[in-house]
């Protein structure tokens, strides 16, 4: 075997143009403040979190097979970081964004490290079990406001623009980079080799160990990554909302809920999932939020029958039909002639040729 | 001296009352190749478990090169050169055989990412399984994840290749296609240990052969005459008439 006699392909036509097209509507979104649409960048910018959000917690969950319910933990915590750095620490508000994330990586390793020990249902139910301890324990400090919480302070507010306008501009710019980061950032640990070891580990734990792969190390590392990303998230929510309080910090129907049912409906274990679960999520919220509680009633009731009549989400449902594929992470291999034949003549295979 | 390759020293496991090993000791020199039978059940794949680290022994110590494995998890002896099958196998079934096979080699195999692509296809070429490479695992017959089982720890480049039945169901011309296989994996200086109950590709592949039965060896020497003793044959008459 001199020469390779194969060739590796990881881009298909329909991530070609799907990138093209993402890449587009990005364009779009950054020429959208030349408009001064106000309300519509407002609801970019949730758009943006929530996606960044959800693509954290599909890498968390639909490989890692980390199936957390309390990343909310992190959402609360990294927005009280970034009031307490903002607050006591005279720190500017946009550089408290990846230092509030950094923290919040922090405090998520102790929080492995008692997780880890739990498997299944009880990982799931551990980890809300923390995000209300953290919630308590927000509740106790009076320095950041206690249980009534607290107001970015006016001066910091100004530090980050001195117009309201200048502020949103900033506001939106960071959230689109944030939401642009975080999917770049898992399609590439995806495509690298650990993203082979994180797909191992989805789909058997024990083998995945015997083939080399050292997975408590992984799944720690991911674990880690995601409560930072995570973080700085919520430390930009909190930011645009100027104000934070243990009840809206760590809520969990808010945070958590809505990204499972994010991640669930448009797909969990595929990049584009999270995307198609964004439009369905946003565009039913946008049109039904007038009926009260028959937009919850709604959003339950979809949940369910995609869990029920469709595992792979909405996205795989589309993908496996038509065969298309926006974030190609497998490999496809194209063998040439040569070893197309030896394929049909191997050692384990007998044929007639063999003595 | 070189120590041997693997030794076990006085292993014992138990699961609740029942006793699994009661005390073994086994070496394994380098480039020997081991073949395990026993009756169903007495504990054969529990012994590769405790090999492996999948499980840790109630007592006793396992030594990979003279040094104590028993702090070690699967992976880390996955590293110091332990590859195995599973007896059911445990595929990686949303991924496809190429990629199972290059997630054993980056990481096992520790090779770079191009090496580990054309070494996956070279194992995967040996193995009869490169019609295939693009198909997910999961959609394999058992005869084709058996094969892959095999090519999975061969892409770990093990210095210990542990088999478990991976020539069940086999036909007899598959069989001795197995059995070249395995002799060209043993000449490139890997050692095996083969649990099968297929005796006569024991015969043909290993330089010894063990009975396991009750938590201990019953007997431990040259194949034919371990397949000669009384014992040997009083326990395995039922099971499989050689």
């Amino acid at each position: 075997m001199t020469q390779p006699s194969y060739r590796i392909e990881r881009a298909t036509r329909s991530s070609t143009i799907g990138l093209a097209v993402l890449g587009l509507g990005l364009i779009g979104l950054l020429l959208l403040p030349l408009t001064g649409d106000r309300a519509t960048m407002r609801l970019i910018v949730e758009i943006a979190y929530f996606l960044a959000l959800a693509q954290m917690w599909n890498l968390l969950a639909g490989y890692a097979g980390l199936l957390s319910v309390g990343q909310h933990a992190f959402i609360g915590f990294g927005g009280y970081m970034l009031f307490a750095l903002v607050a006591h620490a005279g720190f500017s508000p946009i550089y408290s964004l990846p230092i509030a994330g950094l923290l919040s990586g922090l405090i998520s390793i102790p929080v492995a490290i008692l997780m880890f020990r739990l498997s299944g249902p009880y990982f799931a139910i551990g980890t809300w079990v923390v995000a209300e301890v953290f919630k308590l324990a927000f509740f106790e400090v009076p320095a950041l406001g206690g249980g009534s919480g607290m107001s970015l302070p006016l001066q910091a507010v100004r530090d980050i623009a001195p117009s309201a306008q200048g502020r949103e501009l900033i506001i939106y710019i960071s959230a689109l980079a944030i939401a642009v980061a975080s999917v770049v950032a898992v399609y590439a640990l995806l495509r690298s080799r650990y993203g082979l070891a994180l797909t191992a580990i989805r789909d058997s734990e024990r083998a995945s160990a015997s083939v080399g792969v050292d997975t408590f190390r992984l799944k720690l590392g991911v674990f880690v990554a995601v409560a930072a990303f995570t973080g700085m998230i919520g430390a930009l929510i909190f930011l645009q909302k100027l104000r934070i309080s243990p009840v809206a910090a760590f809520d969990v129907m808010e945070w958590s809920a809505a990204i499972i049912f994010i991640v669930v409906i448009g797909g969990i274990g595929r990049i584009e999932g999270p995307f198609v679960g964004i439009a369905i999520f946003f565009l039913l919220r946008e049109t039904t939020s007038d009926f009260g509680a028959w937009y919850l009633i709604l959003l339950g009731l979809l949940a369910i029958a995609i869990m029920l009549f469709a595992r792979q989400g909405i996205w795989g449902l589309i993908a496996d039909r038509y065969r298309i594929n926006v974030f190609p992470v497998e490999r496809q291999v194209h063998l040439d002639d040569h070893r197309q034949r030896q394929a049909s003549s191997t050692s384990l295979t007998p044929t007639s040729e063999k003595h | 001296m070189t120590p041997p390759l693997l030794e076990l020293r006085h292993v014992c496991k138990a699961f609740g009352k029942v006793v699994i090993a009661d005390g073994i000791n086994l070496t394994l020199n380098e480039n020997e190749g081991l073949g395990i039978i026993g009756p169903n059940g007495a504990g054969k794949s529990t012994l590769f478990n405790l090999i492996t680290g999948d499980l840790s022994p109630n007592g006793g110590d396992i030594l990979i090169s003279g040094k104590s494995v028993l702090s070690q998890r699967p992976h880390q002896r996955c590293r110091s050169g332990v590859g195995r099958s599973y007896q059911i196998p445990h595929p990686f079934g949303k991924m496809s055989v190429f990629e199972n096979v290059l997630t054993a080699a980056t990481f096992g195999g520790a090779a770079a990412m191009g090496e580990a692509e054309a070494m996956s296809l070279e194992i995967l070429g040996v193995t009869g399984l490169l019609n295939d490479v693009n198909t997910p695992a999961g959609k394999l017959t058992l005869l084709k994840r058996k094969r892959l089982e095999l090519a999975r720890a061969l892409s770990t480049r093990p210095r210990l290749l542990l088999l478990d039945e991976i020539a069940g169901g086999l036909t007899e011309a598959e069989v001795q296609a197995l059995i070249s296989t395995i002799r060209d994996i043993r000449r490139s200086g890997v050692s095996l240990i083969w649990i099968e109950h297929i005796v006569h590709a024991l015969l043909a592949t290993v330089d010894r052969l063990v009975v396991l039965n009750g938590g201990m060896f019953l007997a431990d020497g040259d194949p034919h005459e371990v397949m000669r003793a009384p014992d040997v044959q009083r326990i395995y008459m039922g099971v499989e008439p050689a």
